[in-house]
């Protein structure tokens, strides 16, 4: 064991405060171009026997509150119901605080294992020293470490000082799987209950004295820009303080209540320069994506050479809209600029991307703006933009007032980053039994990345290795990325491309099984052949796994079994995150629209943390998808997003929500995402049920469109 | 401008407000009950649902004038003596996951069964139809309303 760095140590210490305090610089996994080493994990136990763990993600209803903290409390051998948890906000001792990607866990995972084991073993240390015995004849268990001849004990809060004296040990063991008591359980999230009284505090329920509140005027138009305003009307309405613009093309109100500057707002007057796509419309998308499809794209993936098979070929092409994340809670920021200081209240999912762009925006060090990190109302990677965080800023420096930025529900759904239509092209050539020996998979799309001025390299966007996988193993596969152009401002929305790439990927899989005569499973199971490998960028696909989710997918489904008169089901699997999951979606037809009765759903994603909120997110992801395969669809008209609010953009509601029941393939391997690999299958299995019913295949969604 | 007086939560409150103010926004600004959520403005959502003479209204769409006077619960009063039943079988459930409708969510349901204690499926469909959830929390939600019904229903 060597202890850690001093200068570290000492450093963490004094940020902490008083009490034992543990944190890790370790190497981070990540993508090149982020910091090479930073702290993982958080710990603070104080004298009065407080654990304090400190949470850095964003809580935006996936459980990293609760999840996060049980992983080092297991390794600390903490009492569960001692622990206190922290949110921590914008900061340098923590690494990249981005919340996405599914990655919580999977990142954190190591780090937050080793915080909890090395304070376990020095706290174990001091109560070695304090009795004067081995520590081998010493315990830790439930927040106390036991000397089992003498049936002493001392609590961790008894041990605090003794223990900050002594050097932190970096290398220590792990508890097994096996002996998990913690991790593995449904623990009841510690968010829950403030949740349920209504006393949680969102982003929009923050509140400070002598706030005020602005709400923004944006040009309607992709691009365009406010040229001038009158605000003689907008001055008129009681308690409107401000009205003044903020950017190129944002106009702000500002008033004492969100009412007053939402009636300011409304009787304001700007002048509008459209603009560049002032005649942008969804068919000139539709248009320039099957141009863009015309040129050579970049490898995601090969082998063997589909150029050289030939043989029966199959082929097919499909399509996927624009897509808009429609959290509950809409975007608001709260800021107080003091000139040279900057203070935030922000739900969002890279409170440092915070911190960064304020600064740049308003002249400041970064380390003169403060992020602190609120509940969100929902995130879906929409809060992983931070242009909620620079309105604010810019509006309490403009206004000189603390002020909280709303924005409407037309707002959120007009002005948001949407997720990139696609065109996808397929083709197969199937041996003499009907089994493909080519798969090649063309992805037409915009890069989220490259729009924003950070494409990967080759031009593959930087998404693509997390969410682009195809885990089958014929002998001759091409996965190719062709990278389009649009003005639609661009996100990252649950699942991201995995959703296009799953949808036209399997949906094609069971096109090439119906033209076979063969079962969907069963063409499945044939095409990722013998256990093996997948290498795709960093993640090695283990086609034994997949066939894992698929297998147990079918035997929960009863998939062999007959279903009732009018009954109809279908299958599909992806992968991305690093996790599996497998869907069998059971429908009737009623006047031509799909009823989706049952979805049984199979995830592998490793060791499970808590098996309650995996179940949420599993069941919460194919509420999300269903709700994109039956009718999420943005389209654009004269530069403008034509969709306002939930009524016509509509998020699932209950009559519609099928019951979804819920398996992870038990696993002792590190853990994977969780957030989103549930949400690729649903659309490919419920289409493919689709087609069971009525022998039609649907190539496009939505499919109510 | 003009004065209200508001009965929240069994107390009087006096609030000078536009009268086409939405309940929403006095109940959360004025009155610093932020319970209540914004999620649509246009009662699409039932994020912002609160019981007005025992109803369940969307309080976005309600000016505050149409509602002086009346006896208004907001989730903060909903459970008169400690938690609702509703709110202990959301908590034993596990119902929310990011929690920002779940408010409304059991406005609504607190409204439905005061008005219907032992409601069927199809009933809770119809009653829960206008709330939404973008988590996906709804099998959830049915759960804890069944829950709460076996524990005696509404109080």
């Amino acid at each position: 064991m060597s202890p850690l760095n001093r200068r570290e140590f000492v450093a963490v210490g004094v940020a902490a405060g008083a009490g034992l305090v543990v944190g890790f610089y370790l190497p981070r996994a990540g993508r090149a171009g982020k910091e090479a080493f930073s702290p993982n994990s958080y710990l603070r136990i104080t004298p009065d026997n407080k654990v304090t763990i400190v949470v850095a993600r964003s809580e935006m209803g996936q459980g990293v509150r609760t999840a996060l903290p049980m992983i080092l409390a297991e390794e600390l051998e903490a009492d569960w119901k001692e622990i206190e948890i922290e949110q921590a906000g914008a900061s340098t001792l923590y690494g990249d605080q981005g919340t996405g990607g599914s990655a919580s866990i999977k990142t954190t995972w190591d780090p937050m294992r080793k915080a909890g084991a090395a304070a376990r073993e020095v706290l174990i240390s001091a109560a070695a020293l304090t009795w004067g015995v081995p520590r081998s004849t010493c315990a830790a268990r439930e927040g106390a470490v036991l000397h089992g001849e003498s049936k002493r004990r001392l609590s961790y809060g008894e041990l605090v000082e003794k223990a900050a004296a002594l050097p932190i040990p970096t290398d220590v063991p792990l508890k097994q799987n096996k002996d998990y008591k913690i991790v593995g359980q449904r623990l009841a999230r510690v968010d829950t209950p403030s949740k349920v009284k209504g006393e949680a505090v969102f982003g929009i329920d923050f509140r400070m004295p002598g706030m005020k509140y602005a709400v923004l005027s944006r040009c309607p138009t992709i691009g365009g820009k406010a040229l001038s305003f009158d605000d003689k009307e907008s001055k008129k309405i009681a308690g409107v303080s401000y009205v003044g613009k903020i950017s190129d093309a944002a106009v702000a109100v500002v008033a004492d209540s969100v009412w007053g500057a939402m009636e300011g707002r409304r009787v304001l007057n700007v002048s509008w320069d459209p603009g560049a796509n002032k005649d942008l419309n969804t068919a000139l998308v539709t248009a320039s994506l099957k141009q863009a499809a015309a040129k050579k794209g970049v490898s995601l993936y090969s082998a063997g050479d589909v150029s050289k098979v030939t043989g029966r070929r199959i082929s097919a092409e499909y399509q996927l809209p624009f897509m808009a994340h429609a959290p509950m809670e809409p975007g608001n920021c709260t800021a107080s600029f003091q000139g040279t200081s900057c203070e935030l209240w922000a739900p969002t999912q890279v409170p440092q991307d915070c911190r960064d762009q304020v600064a740049k925006a308003l002249g400041l060090d970064p380390d003169q703006v403060k992020v602190n990190v609120t509940l969100m109302g929902g995130g879906f990677g929409r809060r992983l933009e931070y242009d909620y965080a620079l309105e604010a800023a810019l509006v309490s420096k403009a206004a000189n007032t603390p002020v909280k930025v709303i924005w409407t529900r037309e707002d959120d759904m007009r002005f948001s980053t949407y997720r990139p239509a696609s065109l996808h092209q397929l083709s197969a050539v199937l041996d003499g039994a009907g089994w493909p020996v080519a798969f090649t998979h063309r992805l037409v799309a915009p890069s989220i990345s490259g729009q924003k001025g950070q494409p990967g390299p080759n031009g593959v966007d930087p998404d693509l290795p997390d969410e682009a996988a195809f885990v089958y193993a014929p002998p001759n596969v091409s996965l190719e990325y062709v990278p389009a152009e649009t003005p639609v401002p661009l996100g990252w929305m649950r699942s991201v491309y995995a959703l296009q790439a799953g949808f036209a990927s399997e949906s094609f899989i069971d096109e090439l099984a119906v033209a076979t005569g063969k079962d969907p499973l069963e063409y499945r199971l044939h095409m990722l052949g013998k256990d093996q490998n997948i290498q795709y960028f960093d993640t090695t696909w283990r086609t034994a796994r997949m066939r894992g989710v698929l297998q147990l997918a079918a035997d929960k489904a009863g998939w062999k079994s007959a279903l009732p008169v009018g009954r109809f089901r279908g299958i599909a699997c992806f992968g991305c995150f690093s996790s599996y999951a497998a869907e069998v979606v059971e429908i009737s037809m009623q006047n031509d629209v799909p009823q989706v009765h049952r979805v049984v759903a199979v995830v592998d994603c490793g060791q499970v943390v808590n098996p309650s909120i995996l179940e949420q997110q599993i069941q919460g992801g194919i509420v999300f998808a269903l709700a994109n395969a039956l009718r999420a669809k943005i389209t654009i008209e004269k530069g403008r997003v034509v969709q306002g609010n939930f009524d016509d953009y509509s998020p699932l509601r209950m009559n519609e929500t099928p019951v979804v029941e819920v398996y992870a393939v038990p696993s002792t391997e590190a853990p994977t995402g969780i957030g989103e690999p549930s949400v690729p299958p649903l659309a490919p299995a419920l289409c493919s049920a689709i087609f069971a019913a009525t022998k039609k295949r649907i190539r496009a969604l939505p499919i109510l469109s | 401008m003009a004065d209200f007086t508001l009965r929240v939560n069994g107390n009087e409150k006096k609030v000078s407000v536009s009268p086409e103010t939405p309940l929403l926004w006095v109940l959360r600004d004025t009155l610093e009950l932020t319970g209540t959520k914004f999620g649509c403005g246009a009662g699409l959502c039932g994020a912002c649902t609160v019981h007005v003479e025992g109803s369940p209204i969307r309080s976005c769409s309600t000016p505050v004038s149409q509602v002086a006077g009346k006896s208004i619960i907001t989730i903060e009063g909903l459970g008169a003596n400690g938690l609702h039943v509703l709110q202990q079988a959301w908590i034993a459930e596990e119902v929310p996951q990011c929690g920002y409708c779940q408010t409304g969510q059991i406005m609504t349901a607190a409204a439905l069964l005061a008005k219907t204690p032992n409601p069927s499926d199809e009933q809770i469909t119809q009653a829960m139809n206008g709330n939404l959830c973008r988590c996906g929390t709804y099998e959830r939600i049915r759960k804890a309303i069944h829950r709460a019904v076996a524990a005696g229903g509404a109080r």
